[in-house]
């Protein structure tokens, strides 16, 4: 059983109020992504979840009881740092069976515990070496290694993956989302790479300066984003954003549409532009196309014959238009 | 890329190192050779000390007048007794302020330091007096407790150096894993520290094995260390400077010796923090 309810949790360092009172339910077994801009205070949510860091206000409920007088240990959550934390001192196998060396486990079904872990972790062949000696991504699977074989009730991950090289990311990413279908934990992951939540997350929560702008699925964040933030969040590349009289004609003080939804023709449309860079990835191009309502990324296919110089018109699928009012919440 | 240093350069460079070094090893040569002299050559000029004969007299002399082992005993019990005792202390007081600062933590590291910029001398009456009155003048365990809080101030700033380049991460998670407070300073903090404690504990054995002011004023003879050995040959009249020699040479050799073989690491501890 892994869930997490948080009532009005406020964190303040001092005078300064990082997480004004937030309420948040996480399920049972649910892969949840906490992504905003870097200094917006997931890690501060994550720690107050993990009682390294005391509540200035509110109550954090975990399985129902009241977690404020429990110690990090005695919440049967373990974390995964972005720095992978592990000590450096032991071997592979000290640095996993730490956690059951601390509860006393007896060495046999320690053992037992740490050789299952190392297997489903592919670590088997390097339970001797210290930390000092292994790649990134080995170091991040000792990390994730020590967290299970404490079988939590939740996991709770810190930007895991952001010390590792692009290849690796997305293998690890790969790894984490097949660990949570094997586990069935509950897994709480915080990052600031939107393709990271939309790609492993159950539910995303996008903050924002402490606050939460929206909770929802992948798919609902990005079809119904409820204001310009989340809208420009979420999605890559970013959604084009016009204001002013253009906006108007919608009804809207902005208007957003995101790149794949505009429609790129040589002959006639709605907006007329030139094409500055364009970007051919081979499945995709991206066009940057300068307009009269300023520059316009659209996506086009990976065979469209259009390069710098060319003059194109650009249609928005108008179904899939966003608009917003002057406060930027979605009309 | 690498900075090219022409041959003519190093030469230059290294003729120059080795008269610095020879100049500053030159009182303890000096000493180590006139402790192998007659009293009577002793002090004569340079150059004639040097071409006289040498002996062992003033090494048999010392021997038989004083107890080189009871003191070098002392030596070692006060020297290592109060590093260890102030380690004990400055663990867990460095490892307060490098992980859980307050508000003040900065002052009371400055307040320390400045203890150590009072001249001893200012506290040596009250201290007398608290020892006398304590029954511990001329004992170990009143040189221990004494040199131990003289050397506390430095043991805590060198080991908060140490502990404040250790990633508070590894510590969270060991306190995730559910280490206690204590299993977290004992499995982790410690031997993590292991390199800056050892080089703190050489350098505070060194420096209460030279220390001479509080063990020459609160012993007498127990417990008197090496230092007090050294200075009962120091007289106002007649010859005593191949004696004086022998002695000092019997005192600072095992700090020597102790020293030379652990020079990497007090190289290394006493450089600390500054390349990262
Ligand atoms: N221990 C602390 N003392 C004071 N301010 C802090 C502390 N930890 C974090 N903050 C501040 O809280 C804000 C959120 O930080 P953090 O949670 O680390 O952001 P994120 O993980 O989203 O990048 C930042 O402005 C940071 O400066
Ligand atoms: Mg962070």
């Amino acid at each position: 059983m892994g869930q997490i309810t948080l009532k009005g949790v406020r964190k303040a360092f001092g005078d300064v109020e990082v997480i004004p009172p937030l309420d948040l339910e996480i399920n049972d077994g649910e892969f949840v992504v906490f992504v905003g801009p870097s200094g917006c205070g997931k890690s501060t949510l994550l720690r107050l979840i993990a009682g390294l860091e005391d509540v200035s206000g509110g109550e954090i409920e975990i399985n129902g009881q009241p977690s404020a007088e429990l110690p990090p240990a005695k919440r049967g959550l373990a974390m995964v740092f972005q720095s992978y934390a592990l000590y450096p001192h032991m071997s592979v196998r000290k640095n996993i069976a730490f956690p059951l060396k601390m509860a006393k486990l007896d060495q046999a079904a320690a053992k037992e515990k740490v050789d299952n872990a190392a297997r489903i972790l592919n670590l088997t062949d390097y339970l001797d070496r210290r930390p000092g000696q292994l790649s990134g991504g080995q170091r991040q699977r000792v990390a994730i290694g020590r967290a299970i074989v404490r079988e939590p009730a939740a996991f709770l991950f810190d930007e895991p993956l952001s010390n590792l090289d692009a290849a690796l990311r997305v293998n690890m990413r790969l790894e984490i989302s097949e660990l949570h279908q094997k586990l069935k934990t509950t897994m709480v992951y915080v990052t600031h790479d939107q393709v990271e939540a939309m790609t492993m997350a159950d539910k995303i929560v996008v903050l924002q300066a402490g606050r939460i702008e929206q909770v929802g699925s992948p798919l609902e964040l990005y079809r119904t984003p409820r204001n310009k933030f989340v809208a420009g969040f979420i999605g890559s590349p970013k959604m084009n954003f016009i204001e002013g009289d253009e906006a108007a004609k919608y009804g809207a003080d902005s208007i957003g549409i995101r790149p794949e939804h505009i429609e790129v023709s040589t002959t006639e449309g709605a907006w007329k532009g030139t094409v500055g860079v364009s970007e051919h990835l081979g499945s995709d191009t991206f066009l940057h196309v300068d307009t009269e309502y300023g520059l316009i990324n659209v996506r086009g296919g990976g065979e469209i014959g259009l390069h710098a110089g060319d003059t194109v018109f650009l249609t928005p699928d108008l179904s899939q238009l966003h608009k917003f009012d002057a406060q930027g919440q979605a009309i | 890329m690498a900075r090219k240093i022409s041959n003519r350069r190093r030469v230059i460079m290294s003729v120059i190192a080795w008269a610095l070094a020879f100049v500053i090893f030159f009182p303890i040569l000096w000493t180590i050779i006139l402790s192998f002299k007659t009293e009577g050559n002793a002090i004569k000029a340079p150059w004639d000390v040097l071409t006289s004969s040498w002996t062992f007299d003033s090494y048999h002399v010392v021997q038989e007048r004083s107890n080189y082992f009871r003191h070098f005993m002392n030596s070692v019990v006060i020297s290592f007794g109060s590093t260890l005792l102030a380690l004990v202390i400055a663990i867990p007081s460095a490892w307060a302020m490098a992980f859980v600062p307050g508000k003040r933590t900065k002052d009371v590291l400055m307040w320390m330091l400045s203890t150590k910029m009072m001249p001893a001398v200012g506290v040596l009456v009250p201290i007398y007096l608290m020892f006398r009155d304590w029954g511990l003048l001329d004992t170990r365990t009143g040189l221990v407790i004494v040199l131990c809080l003289m050397n506390l101030p430095i043991v805590i700033w060198m080991l908060f150096t140490y502990f404040k380049e250790i990633p508070k991460d590894i510590l969270e998670a060991a306190r995730m894993d559910g280490a206690t407070l204590g299993g977290e300073i004992l499995y982790v903090l410690t031997p993590m520290a292991v390199p800056g404690i050892a080089s703190t504990l050489l350098l505070n054995v060194i420096l209460a094995w030279n220390e001479a002011f509080w063990t020459l004023n609160l012993t007498a003879a127990k417990a008197a260390p090496l230092t007090a050995f050294i200075a009962a040959y120091s007289s106002p009249e007649g010859l005593f400077y191949a004696k004086l020699s022998a002695a000092s040479t019997l005192a600072i050799a095992p700090i020597l010796i102790l020293g030379w073989f652990s020079q990497k690491q007090l190289v290394r501890g006493l450089t600390f923090g500054a390349v990262k």
